[in-house]
Protein backbone atom coordinates (compact mmCIF):
# COMPACT_ATOMS: atom_id res chain seq x y z
CA UNK A 1 0.00 0.00 0.00
CA UNK A 2 1.80 3.12 -0.89
CA UNK A 3 0.93 6.80 -0.41
CA UNK A 4 1.98 9.61 -1.57
CA UNK A 5 2.12 13.43 -0.58
CA UNK A 6 3.66 17.09 -1.92
CA UNK A 7 5.20 19.33 0.95
CA UNK A 8 6.25 22.96 -0.42
CA UNK A 9 8.91 24.84 1.75
CA UNK A 10 8.05 27.30 4.12
CA UNK A 11 4.10 26.37 4.23
CA UNK A 12 4.05 26.25 7.89
CA UNK A 13 -0.17 26.36 7.51
CA UNK A 14 -0.23 22.68 6.10
CA UNK A 15 3.08 21.45 7.61
CA UNK A 16 1.68 18.23 9.14
CA UNK A 17 -0.65 17.30 6.63
CA UNK A 18 1.05 14.30 5.64
CA UNK A 19 1.56 13.05 8.85
CA UNK A 20 -1.83 13.77 10.10
CA UNK A 21 -3.26 12.29 7.07
CA UNK A 22 -0.66 8.87 7.37
CA UNK A 23 -1.71 8.29 10.79
CA UNK A 24 -5.43 8.27 9.85
CA UNK A 25 -4.19 5.78 7.34
CA UNK A 26 -2.39 3.75 10.26
CA UNK A 27 -4.89 3.81 12.51
CA UNK A 28 -7.55 2.58 10.37
CA UNK A 29 -5.12 -0.70 9.35
CA UNK A 30 -4.99 -1.45 13.36
CA UNK A 31 -1.07 -0.64 13.69
CA UNK A 32 0.16 -1.22 16.86
CA UNK A 33 -0.53 2.27 18.88
CA UNK A 34 3.03 2.24 20.45
CA UNK A 35 4.37 1.87 16.66
CA UNK A 36 1.91 4.11 15.73
CA UNK A 37 3.32 7.07 17.68
CA UNK A 38 6.88 6.30 16.74
CA UNK A 39 5.91 6.59 13.20
CA UNK A 40 3.40 9.65 13.15
CA UNK A 41 6.21 11.82 15.89
CA UNK A 42 9.42 10.70 13.79
CA UNK A 43 7.33 11.59 10.17
CA UNK A 44 5.90 15.07 11.39
CA UNK A 45 9.28 15.60 12.60
CA UNK A 46 10.53 14.99 9.29
CA UNK A 47 8.19 16.73 7.29
CA UNK A 48 8.61 19.72 9.50
CA UNK A 49 12.23 19.63 8.31
CA UNK A 50 11.18 20.24 4.56
CA UNK A 51 8.91 23.23 5.62
CA UNK A 52 11.79 24.89 7.59
CA UNK A 53 14.95 23.87 5.28
CA UNK A 54 13.68 22.72 1.61
CA UNK A 55 12.48 24.20 -1.00
CA UNK A 56 10.45 21.41 -1.76
CA UNK A 57 9.67 17.99 -1.58
CA UNK A 58 7.76 14.35 -1.53
CA UNK A 59 7.06 11.96 1.07
CA UNK A 60 6.09 8.54 0.35
CA UNK A 61 5.01 5.62 2.72
CA UNK A 62 4.95 1.92 1.49
CA UNK A 63 2.79 0.05 4.02
CA UNK A 64 3.25 -3.71 3.78
CA UNK A 65 2.51 -6.31 6.88
CA UNK A 66 6.11 -6.31 7.43
CA UNK A 67 6.93 -2.91 7.28
CA UNK A 68 6.28 0.81 7.48
CA UNK A 69 9.12 2.59 5.32
CA UNK A 70 8.37 6.02 4.60
CA UNK A 71 10.80 8.29 2.25
CA UNK A 72 11.33 12.22 2.43
CA UNK A 73 12.69 13.23 -0.29
CA UNK A 74 13.43 17.52 -1.08
CA UNK A 75 15.03 19.64 -2.83
CA UNK A 76 16.71 22.17 -0.85
CA UNK A 77 19.95 23.22 0.10
CA UNK A 78 21.62 19.72 1.38
CA UNK A 79 23.19 18.92 5.05
CA UNK A 80 26.90 19.48 4.98
CA UNK A 81 27.83 17.70 8.14
CA UNK A 82 25.06 14.96 8.81
CA UNK A 83 27.33 14.28 11.48
CA UNK A 84 27.15 17.72 13.43
CA UNK A 85 23.22 17.70 12.29
CA UNK A 86 22.51 14.59 14.37
CA UNK A 87 23.83 16.29 17.49
CA UNK A 88 21.17 17.48 20.03
CA UNK A 89 20.52 21.47 20.26
CA UNK A 90 22.90 21.87 16.70
CA UNK A 91 20.65 23.94 14.37
CA UNK A 92 20.17 25.96 11.86
CA UNK A 93 16.90 27.05 11.68
CA UNK A 94 15.52 30.59 10.59
CA UNK A 95 13.50 32.85 13.07
CA UNK A 96 10.50 32.15 11.64
CA UNK A 97 10.84 28.30 11.98
CA UNK A 98 11.79 28.88 16.05
CA UNK A 99 8.21 31.28 15.94
CA UNK A 100 6.67 28.14 14.78
CA UNK A 101 8.06 25.69 18.16
CA UNK A 102 10.62 24.38 16.38
CA UNK A 103 14.53 24.93 15.59
CA UNK A 104 15.86 23.92 18.67
CA UNK A 105 18.36 21.38 17.19
CA UNK A 106 16.04 18.20 18.45
CA UNK A 107 14.20 16.94 15.41
CA UNK A 108 16.68 15.00 13.89
CA UNK A 109 17.57 13.29 16.98
CA UNK A 110 13.93 12.62 17.66
CA UNK A 111 13.44 10.64 14.39
CA UNK A 112 16.26 8.60 15.17
CA UNK A 113 15.10 7.85 18.33
CA UNK A 114 11.90 6.89 16.89
CA UNK A 115 12.48 4.88 13.73
CA UNK A 116 13.91 1.38 13.49
CA UNK A 117 16.08 2.55 11.13
CA UNK A 118 17.20 5.84 9.68
CA UNK A 119 19.06 6.23 6.84
CA UNK A 120 20.14 10.22 5.54
CA UNK A 121 21.37 10.64 2.05
CA UNK A 122 22.26 14.24 1.19
CA UNK A 123 23.87 16.61 -1.63
CA UNK A 124 24.79 20.22 -1.02
CA UNK A 125 22.86 22.42 -2.95
CA UNK A 126 20.62 19.67 -4.64
CA UNK A 127 18.68 18.03 -1.44
CA UNK A 128 18.09 15.54 1.43
CA UNK A 129 17.16 12.13 1.12
CA UNK A 130 15.76 10.58 4.28
CA UNK A 131 14.32 7.04 4.70
CA UNK A 132 12.51 6.08 7.88
CA UNK A 133 11.55 2.39 8.91
CA UNK A 134 9.42 1.06 11.15
CA UNK A 135 9.48 -3.04 12.02
CA UNK A 136 5.58 -4.50 11.99
CA UNK A 137 6.57 -7.82 12.57
CA UNK B 1 -10.29 16.12 35.92
CA UNK B 2 -12.40 16.68 33.57
CA UNK B 3 -12.09 19.42 31.35
CA UNK B 4 -15.04 21.51 32.76
CA UNK B 5 -13.55 21.26 35.21
CA UNK B 6 -10.35 23.15 34.61
CA UNK B 7 -12.32 25.44 32.49
CA UNK B 8 -13.71 26.59 35.71
CA UNK B 9 -10.92 26.53 37.94
CA UNK B 10 -9.14 28.81 35.44
CA UNK B 11 -12.27 30.97 34.75
CA UNK B 12 -11.54 30.25 31.08
CA UNK B 13 -13.39 29.87 28.03
CA UNK B 14 -13.60 27.25 25.56
CA UNK B 15 -13.02 28.14 22.02
CA UNK B 16 -13.49 24.83 20.34
CA UNK B 17 -14.50 21.09 21.73
CA UNK B 18 -17.51 22.54 23.48
CA UNK B 19 -19.11 19.12 23.10
CA UNK B 20 -16.08 17.54 25.17
CA UNK B 21 -15.91 19.03 28.20
CA UNK B 22 -16.61 15.34 30.09
CA UNK B 23 -13.22 14.10 28.98
CA UNK B 24 -11.24 13.26 31.62
CA UNK B 25 -7.61 14.84 31.67
CA UNK B 26 -4.78 12.59 33.49
CA UNK B 27 -2.07 14.53 33.22
CA UNK B 28 -0.29 18.33 32.31
CA UNK B 29 2.41 19.62 29.98
CA UNK B 30 3.66 22.94 29.72
CA UNK B 31 6.23 24.24 26.79
CA UNK B 32 6.12 26.65 23.96
CA UNK B 33 8.62 24.39 22.25
CA UNK B 34 6.93 21.67 20.01
CA UNK B 35 10.09 19.84 19.42
CA UNK B 36 10.04 19.75 23.71
CA UNK B 37 6.17 18.20 23.34
CA UNK B 38 7.24 15.94 20.24
CA UNK B 39 9.48 14.21 22.83
CA UNK B 40 7.67 13.96 25.89
CA UNK B 41 4.32 11.60 25.93
CA UNK B 42 1.52 11.89 27.29
CA UNK B 43 -1.57 10.71 25.72
CA UNK B 44 -4.88 11.99 28.01
CA UNK B 45 -2.91 15.08 28.84
CA UNK B 46 -3.57 18.71 28.07
CA UNK B 47 -1.13 21.09 26.26
CA UNK B 48 -0.33 24.31 28.12
CA UNK B 49 1.43 26.66 25.67
CA UNK B 50 1.72 29.99 24.86
CA UNK B 51 2.06 29.18 21.38
CA UNK B 52 -0.81 30.50 18.89
CA UNK B 53 -0.31 28.89 15.39
CA UNK B 54 -1.46 25.31 13.70
CA UNK B 55 1.24 24.07 14.86
CA UNK B 56 0.35 23.54 18.39
CA UNK B 57 -2.57 21.77 17.43
CA UNK B 58 -0.66 19.77 14.87
CA UNK B 59 1.91 18.86 17.58
CA UNK B 60 -1.08 18.12 19.96
CA UNK B 61 -2.55 15.68 17.38
CA UNK B 62 0.75 13.60 16.72
CA UNK B 63 0.97 13.63 20.54
CA UNK B 64 -2.63 11.50 21.16
CA UNK B 65 -3.23 15.24 23.28
CA UNK B 66 -7.03 16.30 23.00
CA UNK B 67 -7.03 18.95 24.57
CA UNK B 68 -4.74 22.99 24.48
CA UNK B 69 -4.67 25.44 26.92
CA UNK B 70 -3.41 28.75 25.11
CA UNK B 71 -2.32 31.07 28.54
CA UNK B 72 -1.31 34.35 28.08
CA UNK B 73 -4.42 35.62 26.55
CA UNK B 74 -3.62 34.12 23.08
CA UNK B 75 -6.01 33.75 20.81
CA UNK B 76 -6.78 30.47 18.87
CA UNK B 77 -6.76 31.85 15.00
CA UNK B 78 -9.33 30.25 12.40
CA UNK B 79 -6.80 27.75 11.30
CA UNK B 80 -6.31 26.28 14.53
CA UNK B 81 -10.18 26.26 15.45
CA UNK B 82 -10.71 24.19 11.92
CA UNK B 83 -7.73 22.07 12.77
CA UNK B 84 -9.05 21.14 16.23
CA UNK B 85 -12.54 20.63 14.86
CA UNK B 86 -10.86 17.61 12.45
CA UNK B 87 -9.35 15.99 15.36
CA UNK B 88 -12.06 16.03 17.81
CA UNK B 89 -9.71 18.46 20.01
CA UNK B 90 -10.72 21.19 22.53
CA UNK B 91 -8.69 24.76 22.66
CA UNK B 92 -9.25 26.99 25.96
CA UNK B 93 -7.82 30.59 26.08
CA UNK B 94 -7.14 31.55 29.27
CA UNK B 95 -5.83 35.08 30.11
CA UNK B 96 -3.79 33.80 32.89
CA UNK B 97 0.48 32.77 32.46
CA UNK B 98 1.50 29.55 31.57
CA UNK B 99 3.10 29.35 36.04
CA UNK B 100 -0.14 30.79 36.77
CA UNK B 101 -2.30 28.01 34.77
CA UNK B 102 0.18 25.24 35.66
CA UNK B 103 0.00 26.09 39.69
CA UNK B 104 -4.03 26.42 39.69
CA UNK B 105 -4.17 23.08 38.12
CA UNK B 106 -1.28 21.38 40.03
CA UNK B 107 -2.60 22.54 43.26
CA UNK B 108 -5.81 20.63 42.33
CA UNK B 109 -4.29 17.72 41.37
CA UNK B 110 -3.83 17.48 38.23
CA UNK B 111 0.03 14.90 37.81
CA UNK B 112 2.78 16.28 36.19
CA UNK B 113 4.47 14.16 33.43
CA UNK B 114 7.05 14.41 35.05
Amino acid sequence: MKFEYHVEGGDFLNAGNASGNIKKVLKKLNVDPGVLKRVVVALYEAEVNIVAHAYRGNITADISPQKIEIVLDDEGPGIPDIGLAMQQGYSTASTKVREMGFGAGMGLPNIKANTDDLKIESVVGKGTKITLSFNLA
Amino acid sequence: MKISEIVTLLNAKIVCGEEFTDREIERAFASDLMSDVLTTPFDNGVLITGLANPQSVRTADMMDVSTIILARKKKATEEMIELARENDAVIIECPLSVYHISGILYEHGLSPVY
